[in-house]
């Protein structure tokens, strides 16, 4: 029989008193997609990041293909041909897309010309053989985040890993660049190389994987061939019960216009119109969907709604909240005047990952007088507010040990921000950009009832996505972004019936965001 | 816990490489190093007065180090303690003597400490106004405000403030000098160990509560670790820039308290010289915590006054070597943790 790509036995690896992996085994075919899923905080980054080098683990040995490893850091995992692409990618900016992927492996002994015509021929025909399409020359600085993502693969593939890692790849993509990338991931398979996969969107699992594995509380509790396993059998083994698919959505209630942005005009420093006549309302109790492809002025009205956008963009029209002008505000007034936000990018925006989780659970919220004793926190308050919340969405973490936020995995983290904006007190108006990025199923079930619950105390939702299931199992009314404006909205009545055949809704919904 | 053990480790690690390669250096000399140890201790924490030149050392230290923490926590670096503690001694000796010499104590001392954290706060300020206003590297701003303030300081001493004929000022009115620990309570007798310890303490644990638990000191923090999170939660960081420069400017102007009310109850031109730079190394070495400056700054003043104490045997300039070797073992020693 033909050694494993990567054979794990029996790893362990414990952070403090916490097992996060136990006892794992895991053979990985060579030549094989495998997926791993499971909840957030069940340790699934923290085993790739022990195959790839940045963890060692407690117990436990690794071969692969065959060979008795111990990788120390990334630069021997590399040697040994494992690459990862991190959700958080590194790249820098100022420079090309060929410097980015030769940085750090010029193949040539140090002041030695850079021979950059032949990095960029070469990087041409990889990019070209697995449909990773990226202008070699271009500046980082002006590519969209699937671009960025496919020159972090073309750097593995440049340095020959036959085993690439990927963590939640598909979080920050598009639908049709997810599409695009397993187009990749396939034509990788192909040519021999080994894909370890996580995800928490179960339909990629199926659409993409040969093998599926499914980790509960640090250890793998299924290995299964992906085509005789069904969403709601890999729901139940992650989450060990029932997993409503489908949420409960009881019809809304909506109220008076709460948000009114009327004839909105912006143009950014360059002179590109980024938002174009932008008209809508989002009344009391009711949730408001953008859909929209990213890059048709999502983060420009984001950031217009929070008063972060760069005072050289040039705005006409008017943004009310409740009658009251919002343009020009700053997010501190904005904030206390009712409206809470989630930001898209949640570890840059939304939290302080050396800050402790009390200390996150009242970012933002800090100037809130029940917070606060004299000029310093209400320690105690603070601790019980961060206990309540903690149990109400789900947060798995070692409150006790007080690690930093930066410990806790990906989607709790998620969830600290959700439970802080979403618990704003006086809240008026939600603003939601990905709100389920990254939390497993189970918690996005939660989340979304928590989201309808606010939206039944008469709170306005505004809420973007680029999951359309989201959009349209959630929003009283949806509006399709594009280009810097709503090409259509769909009313109530069109949406209840939509959902009757999800499929071709988001087909209809897919002809005006397109 | 990894963190912190690591955290411990790299100063002592530091310090022992560093006596390690001062021993060669004292070898080098031809001298013993064991007998140098031996003896540089037994004038400085072995005796009394050795004890007292340490902690009035030490004192100064403590504020040059907390000039530079505090920006610290905002990320910004504060070169400029050389010339916020000159700016507050010139001040502090001013106000000292035009003071009418019947205000009595406690007024007077207010005064001139006041005095001296608002011209050392002043110029800090003006660095961190250059910063948020501008955008200049605060490093280069600091840079050139010290050399701002000595001209400065240089001309004010030689035209309007000296002596003629001397490098000093006239003494300051009897009542804004601090009283000596050996005059209140007989400790550490005929060194210059003066009340302003207590301010520094006092400053140091102030800091310490400022950072760590108002909501001010939670929001610099913010804005040094996450600058642009911290504008979404909307923090106000220009806002935080300045105050954190003006308040390590103040802290630097009140350590020339300690050198002009308690030591020499004048101002002469180089008095403290030094002392702003070696408060950049204090800071390092106490990974600009607050509370670990007063145990870095007590390394660096013992070092300080040790190097005096054996100068007869090694030149002190050893001491000064080891003072700057600690400083890039720590530097290499932190690099090279988080590399691995
Ligand atoms: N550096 C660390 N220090 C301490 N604990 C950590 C560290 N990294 C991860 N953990 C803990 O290990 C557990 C597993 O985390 P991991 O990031 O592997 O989860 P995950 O399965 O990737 O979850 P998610 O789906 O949310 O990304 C979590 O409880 C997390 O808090
Ligand atoms: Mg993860």
């Amino acid at each position: 029989m033909n050694a494993a790509a990567v054979r794990l036995s029996g790893i362990s690896k414990k952070f403090g008193a916490l097992w996060a992996n136990r006892d794992v085994s895991l053979d990985i075919q060579a030549g094989s997609i495998h997926a791993i899923v499971g909840e957030n905080g069940a340790g699934k980054s923290t085993l790739t990041k022990i195959i790839y080098g940045l963890f060692s683990p407690t117990s436990g040995s690794i071969s692969i293909r065959g060979k008795a490893v111990r990788l120390n850091s990334p630069r021997e995992a590399i040697t040994e041909g494992i690459g990862m692409v991190h959700q958080h990618f590194m790249l820098i900016p100022e420079l090309t897309v060929t410097e980015n992927i030769i940085l750090g492996d010029e193949r040539s002994p140090l002041f030695a010309a850079l021979k950059k015509k032949e990095a960029v021929s070469n990087i041409q025909s990889i990019a070209e053989s697995h449909g990773l399409t990226v202008d070699p020359n271009a500046l980082v600085s002006e590519l969209s985040v699937g671009e960025e993502q496919r020159v972090e693969i073309l750097k593995l593939l440049y340095r020959e890993a036959e085993i690439l890692i990927l963590d939640e790849p598909t979080a920050v993509l598009t639908p049709s660049e997810t599409e695009q990338l397993f187009k990749t991931l396939r034509s990788l398979q192909e040519k021999g190389k080994t894909v370890i996969l996580i995800t928490h969107k179960l339909n990629e699992v199926l659409a993409v994987s040969d093998t599926v594995s499914v980790m509960r509380k640090g250890r793998i509790v299924a290995t299964e061939p992906t085509a005789s396993v069904t969403k709601s059998d890999l729901a139940n083994l992650m989450v060990g019960r029932n997993v409503l698919l489908k949420i409960d959505n009881p019809p809304e209630k909506p109220g008076k216009d709460i948000l009114n942005v009327s004839h909105v005009n912006l143009t950014d420093t360059k002179g590109r119109s980024r938002i174009d006549d932008l008209s809508f309302k989002v009344r009391a109790g009711e949730i408001y969907g953008i859909a929209g492809v990213e890059g048709n002025g999502q983060s420009e009205l984001l950031d217009l709604l929070w008063g972060m956008v760069d005072p050289q963009c040039i705005i006409n029209g008017s943004v009310t909240l409740d009658g009251v002008n919002l343009k020009g505000k700053n997010p501190a007034e904005i904030a206390s005047s009712g409206v809470s936000h989630i930001p898209e990018d949640r570890l840059k925006h939304a939290v302080v990952p050396d800050f402790s989780i009390e200390e996150n659970i009242v970012f933002g919220r800090h100037r809130e007088n029940t917070f606060r004793r004299l000029g310093g926190f209400d320690a105690a308050s603070v601790a019980r507010y961060t206990k309540r919340m903690i149990d109400q969405y789900d947060v798995r973490c070692n409150l006790e040990s007080n690690p930093p936020l930066g410990t806790l995995s990906g989607g709790n983290q998620q969830k600290i921000v959700l439970a802080r904006e979403i618990d704003r007190p006086n809240l008026k108006l939600l603003i939601l950009a990905q709100p389920t990025r990254g939390v497993d199923i189970g918690a996005i079930e939660m989340i979304h009832k928590k989201i309808i619950e606010a939206r039944d105390k008469g709170i306005a939702i505004l809420l973007v996505s680029a999951e359309l299931e989201e959009i349209i199992s959630l929003s009283s009314r949806i509006g399709c972004l594009y280009k810097g404006s709503i090409r259509r909205e769909f009313s109530t009545e069109e949406i209840r019936k939509g959902r009757g055949s999800e499929q071709n809704f988001g087909k209809e919904i897919g002809m005006f965001i397109t | 816990m990894r963190n912190s053990f690591f955290k411990l480790a790299v100063p002592v690690l530091a310090v022992v490489a560093a006596l390690l390669i001062s021993a060669l250096l004292i070898m080098a000399t031809g001298r013993n190093p064991l007998m140098i140890y031996q003896k540089m201790f037994s004038m400085t924490f072995g005796s009394d007065y050795g004890t007292g030149q340490i902690v009035f050392r030490t004192t100064s230290l403590i504020l040059t180090g907390l000039a530079v923490a505090i920006p610290f926590k905002v990320k910004l670096f504060n070169i400029g303690g050389e010339g916020q503690v000159l700016a507050g001694a010139v001040t502090a000796a001013t106000v000292g003597i035009v003071l009418p010499s019947e205000t009595p104590p406690l007024i007077a001392i207010t005064l001139c400490s006041l005095s001296a954290m608002i011209a050392g706060g002043f110029v800090g300020l003006f660095a961190g106004w250059l910063k948020v206003r501008f955008g200049v590297n605060e490093v280069i701003s600091t840079i050139m405000l010290n050399f701002i303030v000595q001209a400065l300081a240089g001309y004010l001493l030689t035209w309007h403030l000296a002596v003629p004929s001397t490098v000093h000022t006239p003494e300051i009115i009897r009542s804004a000098q601090l009283p000596m620990f050996d005059s209140i309570i007989g400790i550490w007798q005929k060194s210059p160990a003066n009340i302003s310890t207590l301010f520094a303490l006092a400053a140091c644990l102030a800091s310490w509560v400022m950072i760590f638990k108002t909501i001010t000191g939670y929001e610099m923090r913010a804005v040094g670790l996450q600058p642009e999170a911290a504008d979404y939660a909307g923090i106000n960081a220009n806002a935080h820039l300045m105050k954190a420069m003006a308040i390590g400017g103040a802290m630097a102007g009140l350590a020339s308290t300690n050198l002009v009310l308690g030591y020499k109850h004048f101002y002469e031109a180089g008095l403290t010289s030094g002392i702003g730079f070696i408060g950049i190394a204090v800071a390092l070495l106490a990974f600009a915590h607050p509370l670990w400056l007063v145990a870095s700054a007590l390394l660096f003043g013992f070092l300080e006054y040790g190097g005096l104490t054996v100068n007869a045997y090694v030149p002190k300039d050893i001491f000064m070597m080891v003072q700057a070797v600690t400083i890039l073992m720590i530097l290499v020693l932190t690099k090279a943790m988080r590399g691995s």
